[in-house]
């Protein structure tokens, strides 16, 4: 059961506020460092940090409307040989959240010592148009909250946040929640388990009961999915079929970019980079020869394809793949498309619970008639 | 699509160790006839079969692409049919979302018994294929 409690914003904003509560974490050692978005010198961007001590907070902001990578690849990172030593507070948005739950599942991370803190997420910019929006205006991240908070459409945001499903985390141990709070009085704590109820008492916070907050989540998934809906079918009309697909796939260079930016794409070493993919030079010509020419560099569809198979079940949609691409091939579309298909097939949400067991590693037994008689 | 005149599809056969590789074996003992369009490979379990192989095979020249497994609680390795019937329908609704022509790709249980099963449905799976015409995939240079 989730327990609210408010934490007072003033006049210090909400992002102050935001601020001040994860230096009392540090302080009071309820954790003993936190990874948590910090704002560069240069103001450009911001960048997940691991902060240990309190004055760095000044600098957090994990209110900018900006996802440079998935956290949830470095907490993968940091807690892949051993769990974290030291009481370790991680604050991530929905999307993170959820790519951490899959990680975990995949046996790439572990939560021991972990203190998951969520944040409601109005969604994000590219990199690059964050930066437009930093050197267009003085307080760029009040500014997006506040334009946001009005529910206008944000064409600016990127696809992968306005078709977002999700945009309240899911399985955190505290959530920042700032749907439906008024901003110039408080924003909401939510503890989600007991570790995250021994916090918010040990802050010594006011309780409160927070129902505006469900309903303002309930309408901003609403209308996320109404725009979800004309995006995929945007999409499925732009890309079905050999010829469409190909030509959505046209600019591909084979970085594997998206491979690299996508926080599930686990594998230590890719098939696709494996000596599997070294061939004989009698290949290629053979190739070249059967089908009159090859496109170099090749297997392009192949690639793709066998990306959506084995990673489609647990995409989160956080988008990366498609922010990754040189050049702009709507990767994260043709996920999400297929995405729901998957998932729903297996009613599978990938992220909701460590519980659920991931599709590809389990199986009924009366299921699926169609697959094979 | 039409039906092209003598055209002969080329089919890659994935079958299980136990189950459908033997009753291949067993179609042969007992002299039955099936087309010869088929390439089989034997796996060792169609739980083994990554969907990857089965895109390269369709995308590398092949027309049609069958894997064949034990039927469903009789897999040698206790679940890998069970495994190998996820991975199938998830690479089906991906080709179905994009437009892939799914039904080239077949997915059958025969187990070791059946040889009369298997050499039918070799016979079923070249007609179907010879009926859908070649595969416009393994034709596409740039892909």
């Amino acid at each position: 059961m989730e327990q609210y409690a408010i934490l007072s914003t003033g006049k210090q904003g909400a992002l102050g506020a935001i601020r001040q509560f994860l230096t009392s974490l540090l302080e009071k050692k309820l954790v003993n460092a936190l990874l948590v978005p910090l704002e560069l010198p240069t103001g450009d961007n911001v960048v997940p940090t691991i902060v240990s001590r309190p004055e760095q907070i000044q600098a957090a902001n994990p209110l900018a409307p900006v996802l440079p990578v998935n956290a949830a690849r470095l907490v993968s990172r940091i807690t892949l040989l051993s769990p974290s030593p030291e009481k370790l507070g991680v604050v991530l948005r929905s999307c993170e959240l959820r790519a951490l739950v899959e990680l975990v599942k995949l046996k790439q991370a572990l939560l021991e010592k972990l203190l998951l803190i969520g944040i409601d997420c109005y969604g994000t910019y590219s990199i690059a148009d964050f930066g437009k929006l930093v050197k267009e205006s003085k307080s760029p991240t009040e500014d997006f909250l506040k334009r946001a908070r009005e529910g206008k459409e944000d064409p600016v945001l990127r696809r992968a946040c306005q078709v977002c499903a999700y945009p309240a985390p899911m399985g955190a141990d505290i959530t920042i929640g700032l749907f439906g709070a008024s901003l110039d009085k408080g924003i909401w704590l939510v503890a989600g388990t007991p570790q995250g109820e021994k916090v918010v008492q040990e802050l010594g916070l006011e309780a409160a009961k927070g129902e505006e907050r469900q309903s303002a989540v309930d309408k901003l998934i609403e209308e996320r999915a109404k725009k979800r809906e004309e995006l995929l079918k945007q999409t499925q009309e732009a890309i079905k079929g050999l010829d469409k697909f190909m030509a959505t796939l046209a600019t591909c260079i084979n970085c594997h970019n998206c491979k690299t930016a996508c926080p599930l794409c686990y594998c230590k070493e890719c098939f696709f980079d494996s000596p599997v993919f070294e061939f004989e030079a009698k290949k290629y010509l053979g190739w070249a020869k059967r089908k009159g020419a090859l496109r170099l560099p090749n297997d392009t569809l192949l690639f793709h394809l066998t990306r959506l198979n084995h990673m489609v079940s647990s995409c989160v949609g956080c988008g990366m793949c498609t922010e990754a691409c040189p050049n702009d091939i709507p990767v994260a579309d043709i996920f999400r498309l297929v995405g729901e298909r998957v998932q729903k097939m297996f009613d599978y949400v990938p992220g909701r619970s460590l519980d659920e067991t991931l599709p590809l590693t389990t199986f009924k037994e009366e299921e699926l008639p169609d697959i094979g008689v | 699509m039409a039906e092209e005149k003598g055209f002969e599809p080329v089919i890659v056969g994935f079958f299980c160790n136990w189950c459908t590789a033997t009753a291949a074996d067993l179609a042969g003992t007992l002299r039955m006839q099936y087309p010869p369009n088929i390439r089989p490979i034997r796996a060792m379990c169609s739980g083994s079969v990554d969907p990857v192989y089965v895109l390269r095979a369709l995308l590398g020249g092949a027309d049609g692409v069958i894997v064949g497994g034990c039927p469903p609680g009789d897999c040698h390795y206790v679940s890998g049919n069970f495994k190998a019937r996820r991975r199938m329908a998830i690479l089906k609704t991906i080709m179905t979302t994009l437009g892939l022509e799914e039904e080239r790709v077949w997915i059958r249980w025969i187990s070791a018994a059946e040889g009369a099963k298997f050499a039918r449905t070799m016979r079923e799976v070249t007609e179907s294929v010879k009926k859908l015409g070649p595969n416009p995939m393994t034709k596409d240079w740039s892909i």
